[in-house]
């Protein structure tokens, strides 16, 4: 059996690069993907947990946040296309009427 | 170890989540009630919101004092749960009523709004009340997901759209460390049970210390902590000002009321651990929130500094962790409601359809034109900079005795100084009000009887809440007193296997 700690490695790993994508990346769509990966991440080590745990608490969290997840996703995705109708841009960095 | 989870221990009890349901039901019936309105006449949608409010407000009340504890935990009825409730549901009815013709005027989508307003404070609910980790982020998302559409809801405003668009991106952001830290907080503990973290004690397990660093993370963005606070600015200023209002009160209510549950209630065991972190966070809130508040020109971007400044001196509070402090940080979130709520009502008063009115240059001369507005204006500055007797000053003042009892001398010192620092900037505009001429020309506040009064009722509450403290203080002390009450039926996972 994989012990939970590489497990919770990936996790790691996975979720800083999420925080770097949202970091680094000018595009929002990208942006907004690396949110998506952070909270895949965070399931990963939920299930793992859960896992290492033996009960089954984690294992409904994932379930509200993909739910969650996705209630975003449609808002987020909303609003980016909201973005490009105005603007003609999904560029983080041309979308600076206020400064940041 | 498992955790054994006996279906006897699991009680279904109603009364403590039938205000959400009457929340929650009241905003699908306004999105349905909504389809056969048009956006031009959207007020009744307006007042139908105001009855949901008022019953969820009256089925509240039966909830205190009760002490209850429903779906095994999850959901906690206790004074305090109550006392944001009651604040929270105030505070919309006062958001409804200061939208009733800005809604219309702006031409933004009635139903869509109300039904989102709602929905909001049903998620901000959820949050106070809230017994586990995961509940709390449940409300947080319901909550947040309503106002970043509210946020963009002036579809075809650049600003609006870009404001939606930076609270969305962050908010989901800190959410990704928010729950990160709930998943580390679970790691260490095999629980997400709040009332199963108050065991904890000095020395825990650097994946909890880890977790709770990040819970802190996720909590410093939703009110607006710095170096969290970046996106605060942008999304007050370009967002419709009676959701920048919701915003600077709902949000933060909510907010503020999780954070103290976890940490102040539930995390006390590990106080020595978070409260250095805080005693940073508290003070580089507090400066930065009001030095760069000195600097600006409208005021709808200073209140959002103002509000930062204002997370500054809860966080005060909170780093001393004490149960004087938790009454008064309650108390001054009550105060800090209904101050925020007036000025942005005021704004609101000011604004005419394409021509928002919210430099101070706009302010010149509102004394002589529009004596009420500009008295009205002038007391809830007055009180945001804690000028006695009105609210802001004795919640300033019993932040500052409490911390100062508890020996952090130069954290008080550091705040005080900030607090006159502040003084500048909220002063500005009232001199602005009475001694200049040539400001905007102003819609007669007469016509509009809703918007009057949402405006005196911040006005009364913020003046009485200051004059006449004690029946608040006392509400507030009991409200955080109950939330260290018993816990829950038995379903606590064992901490150490």
């Amino acid at each position: 059996m994989v012990p939970p700690s590489y497990f919770m490695g990936l996790s790691a790993v996975l979720f800083c690069i999420g925080v770097l994508g949202v970091l680094l990346r000018r595009n929002i769509i990208i942006i907004f993907m690396s949110i998506e990966l952070m909270l895949n991440a965070v399931n990963l080590a939920f299930v793992a947990l859960s896992r290492a745990w033996g009960n089954v608490d984690g294992q409904a969290i994932v379930f509200f946040v993909m739910t969650v997840a996705a209630a975003e996703a449609a808002v987020g995705l909303g609003i980016i296309l909201m973005i490009f109708r105005n603007r003609e841009t999904v560029n983080a960095d041309e979308i600076n009427l206020m400064r940041w | 170890m498992t955790t054994a989870v006996s279906l006897a221990a699991i009680n279904f009890n109603w009364l403590p989540i039938l205000p959400l349901l009457v929340v929650t039901a009241g905003a699908m019936v306004v999105l349905l009630a909504g389809v056969r309105v048009s956006d031009r006449d959207s007020e009744g949608l307006g007042w139908l919101s105001l009855v949901v409010i008022a019953i969820a407000v009256a089925t509240s009340l039966p909830m205190l004092g009760a002490q209850q504890v429903t779906f095994s935990g999850a959901l906690v009825a206790d004074d305090f749960t109550v006392f944001f409730y009651i604040v929270i549901l105030l505070a919309a009815a006062v958001i409804v009523l200061m939208s009733l013709d800005y809604v219309a005027d702006e031409g933004l989508p009635g139903a869509e709004y109300y039904a989102l307003v709602l929905f909001a404070t049903a998620g901000m609910m959820l949050m106070a009340a809230a017994g586990d980790l995961i509940i709390i982020f449940l409300g947080l998302e319901t909550m947040s997901i309503s106002v970043y559409i509210l946020a963009g809801l002036a579809r075809t405003d650049v600003r609006s759209n870009e404001a939606a668009m930076k609270y969305f991106l962050l908010g989901a952001f800190s959410t990704g460390f928010l729950l990160y830290g709930i998943a580390l907080v679970y790691g260490a503990t095999g629980t997400i049970k709040l009332h199963a973290l108050s065991t904890l004690a000095v020395g825990a397990s650097p994946m909890l210390l880890l977790g709770v660093g990040l819970l802190l993370i996720g909590f410093g963005f939703k009110v607006a902590a710095v170096p969290f606070h970046m996106w605060t600015p942008d999304v007050y200023e370009g967002a419709p000002t009676s959701v920048t209002a919701f915003m600077a009160v709902g949000v933060k209510l909510a907010a503020f009321a999780a954070f103290l549950r976890v940490f102040l209630v539930h995390l006390l065991g590990v106080q020595s651990d978070w409260s250095i972190v805080l005693w940073v966070l508290a003070v580089l809130t507090m400066t930065t929130g009001n030095i760069v508040a000195l600097m600006q020109t409208n005021l709808k971007r200073m209140l959002a500094y103002s509000a930062i400044a204002h997370a500054g001196y809860i966080l005060v509070a909170m780093t001393v962790g004490s149960s004087a402090a938790g009454a008064a940080i309650l108390y001054y979130l009550l105060g800090y409601a209904f101050t925020n709520l007036g000025a942005f009502a005021i704004l609101i008063a000011m604004a005419r359809r394409g021509h928002p009115h919210e430099t101070i240059a706009d302010l010149r001369g509102l004394g002589t034109r529009e004596p009420a507005l500009a008295g009205a204006m002038a007391i809830m500055l007055f009180s945001l900079t804690g000028v006695p007797p009105l609210a802001g000053f004795v919640g300033k003042f019993s932040i500052f005795s409490a911390a100062l009892n508890a020996g952090y001398v130069w954290l008080v010192v550091i705040a005080v100084l900030n607090s006159v620092m502040s003084a500048y900037y909220y002063l500005r505009p009232i001199v602005a009000m009475y001694t200049d001429t040539g400001g905007a020309e102003v819609v007669r506040i007469g016509s509009r009887p809703a918007l009057i009064a949402a405006i005196a009722i911040a006005v009364i509450a913020t003046v009485i809440i200051g004059i006449y403290p004690q029946p608040y203080m006392a509400a507030s002390t009991s409200a955080f007193t109950s939330a260290f009450g018993k816990p829950p039926l038995a379903t606590t996972a064992s901490l150490h296997p």
